[in-house]
């Protein structure tokens, strides 16, 4: 009873807000550990900057700010921009680190020309494009909620049904290919529910940030467990808990952003996660190379003063 | 099962090119079935290569490869593949079991989650490298010879006839390879074909029956104490080597 009463001083848009941003961090964090594990983390960022020239081709071709069209050009972009970085490294000499940061900084700058251009067409329709740069949570309406939780949705039913197959593409590529799974589909497909992820989360959290959404859950759950679906339940509950704190923290004082909230929050789950996990934590792991220091000591001192009877 | 006289393994004017330089130059290998098969050469000799051709993983400029006379993409229920341990980040979130169940994925076929049938696979295999008490043991806190183990183990669970393997003794203690030796003579006993890249010339003899010779060409290929010669080893690594037969 008295939850119920608290519920309803709460804004209603502030509880769509949360909505999304913890659909949004469950996407991203589950989608998220195949990227880290399989050292891809910075390919998420590549993808969202690359996603930014979509957005602006998509409204200038329709002319319309419908959430779902400009998505659409995002991930296009998106998916053309890791095809490229992809494609560089596996045809030319150029290294994988290259490729990113050239595609990286050569969509983005194309994306920035098309929102200046956009801008001084002086279309009236044009305002609130540029929060995809940074993001603006407070945007997310009800058909946002839906459209992340459709497509996220979609994405995660992807990821469980291959499970396996995705599992082992991670793990090894070679034997897997020796065993007939055709890894360069399934290489494509995994980045494909990549950009999905990441062209959910843009609105909210914006084109520079949102790469932080899919590595830091990630590694933050990497810490507490040995078991790729603990792994990818726990980064899911941290991107859904990062999202709804930072979005209500954001909301409790004024002028503070969501979405870089969000990341902060998320974040702050990394570093707590990094010091306190209890098998690989480091505050742990200093205290048991510590006692073992110590445990070898006394059984060297032992040794030391009573020869025969240790080696009895 | 297969007529004695046909071919395990026939590769014919294979050629295989990274950029421009050639990694494998013409190559032509008959590995009879029921050999136990070293591949030996100096590094950079494309002996991964090779064993990757052959598995279809990298695609060859020129040449051809048969299993038992058809293409290895018909054929692939029936070769295993060890690959090289390095190849692979052990700090993966899995553990022993899992690794070694991986081997039942291709049998499995897509989507099908492995049964309680390829779990008992995996066991016997794992009891088979002597590795029955790890099953649980995350796969980051394994030695080096524990983790050749599991990878010989997920090959076993394969169930093939044709095994190819990588470097299996790479950097295991001398109990791992002897154990690993005594398992790779069983797959033979047991009529299995077993393709093994190699490094160290001075077991050549006592482990294998038979031997490749490579160097981007073949320079050899036969029963070891026809093929293993001074002559044909000199040829394979040039001037460089400090070899000497006794026999």
């Amino acid at each position: 009873m008295a939850n119920f009463l608290f519920l309803t001083h709460i804004d209603y848009t502030l509880i769509v807000v949360a909505l999304g941003a913890a659909l949004l961090g469950t996407v991203s964090g589950a989608l998220g550990t195949y990227a880290v594990l399989r050292r891809q983390s910075l390919l998420g960022d590549a993808i969202s900057h690359a996603a930014l020239p979509g957005i602006a081709l998509a409204f200038i071709l329709t002319g319309s700010k419908t959430p779902l069209i400009l998505i659409l050009g995002a991930a296009v972009a998106g998916w053309l921009g890791a095809l490229v970085i992809l494609s560089i490294v596996r045809l030319s000499r150029i290294k994988y680190d290259s490729a990113l940061a050239l595609i990286l900084s050569t969509f983005f700058g194309f994306g920035l020309v098309l929102f200046s251009l956009i801008q001084r067409t002086g279309n009236a329709n044009q305002a609130g494009l540029d929060t995809f740069i940074f993001g603006q949570a407070a945007t997310i309406l009800e058909r946002d909620v839906l459209t992340i939780g459709i497509l996220g949705g979609l994405a995660i039913i992807i990821m469980v049904i291959l499970w396996k197959e995705l599992k082992l593409l991670i793990f090894d590529e070679g034997f897997a290919a020796s065993l007939g799974f055709p890894i360069r589909l399934l290489d494509i497909l995994l980045t494909s529910l990549l950009v999905i992820a990441i062209v959910l989360g843009l609105q909210a959290v914006g084109a520079v940030l949102m790469s932080a959404m899919l590595v830091a859950p990630a590694v933050a759950a990497r810490q507490w467990t040995n078991k790729l679906n603990l792994m990818v339940l726990f980064s899911a509950g941290f991107g859904a808990f990062a999202g709804v704190s930072g979005t209500i923290i954001s909301s409790s004082t004024t002028g503070l952003p969501t979405g870089p909230m969000i990341i902060l929050c998320a974040t702050l789950f990394v570093g707590i996660s990094i010091a306190f996990a209890p098998k690989r934590g480091i505050i742990f792991d200093g205290i048991r190379q510590l006692r073992n220091r110590r445990s070898l000591k006394l059984a060297v001192s032992r040794l030391l003063k009573n020869p025969q009877k240790e080696s009895k | 099962m297969q007529a004695l006289n046909s071919k395990a393994i026939e590769v014919t004017d294979l050629t295989v090119a990274y950029q421009e330089t050639p990694v494998l130059w013409d190559i032509d290998l008959d590995v009879p079935p029921g050999v136990l098969l070293a591949i030996v050469g100096p590094n950079g000799a494309g002996k991964t290569t090779l064993i990757k051709a052959i598995l279809g993983l990298v695609r060859p400029a020129a040449g051809n490869v048969l299993i038992y006379n058809k293409p290895y993409v018909t054929q692939r229920r029936i070769v295993g593949y060890v690959p090289q341990r390095g190849s692979v980040d052990w700090d993966f979130p899995t553990n022993v079991l899992d690794v070694v169940m991986m081997g039942r994925y291709g049998a499995l076929g897509w989507i099908k989650r492995p049964k309680k049938r390829d779990r008992e696979l995996a066991l016997h295999a794992l009891e088979k490298v002597g590795m029955e008490n790890y099953t649980t043991r995350q796969i980051s806190q394994l030695s080096g010879g524990q983790q050749q183990r599991i990878f010989l183990a997920r090959a076993l669970v394969q169930d093939a006839t044709i095994y190819l393997m990588d470097e299996p003794f790479q950097g295991v203690d001398a109990t791992t390879e002897r154990a690993i030796v005594s398992l790779l003579q069983e797959l033979r006993e047991n009529g299995k074909t077993v393709v093994v890249v190699h490094h160290d010339l001075q077991t050549v003899t006592d482990y294998f029956d038979w031997v490749t010779l490579l160097n981007i060409r073949r320079i050899a290929s036969g029963p070891v104490e026809d093929t293993f010669t001074t002559e044909n080893l000199r040829e394979t690594y040039g001037g460089r080597i400090a070899f000497i037969k006794n026999r």
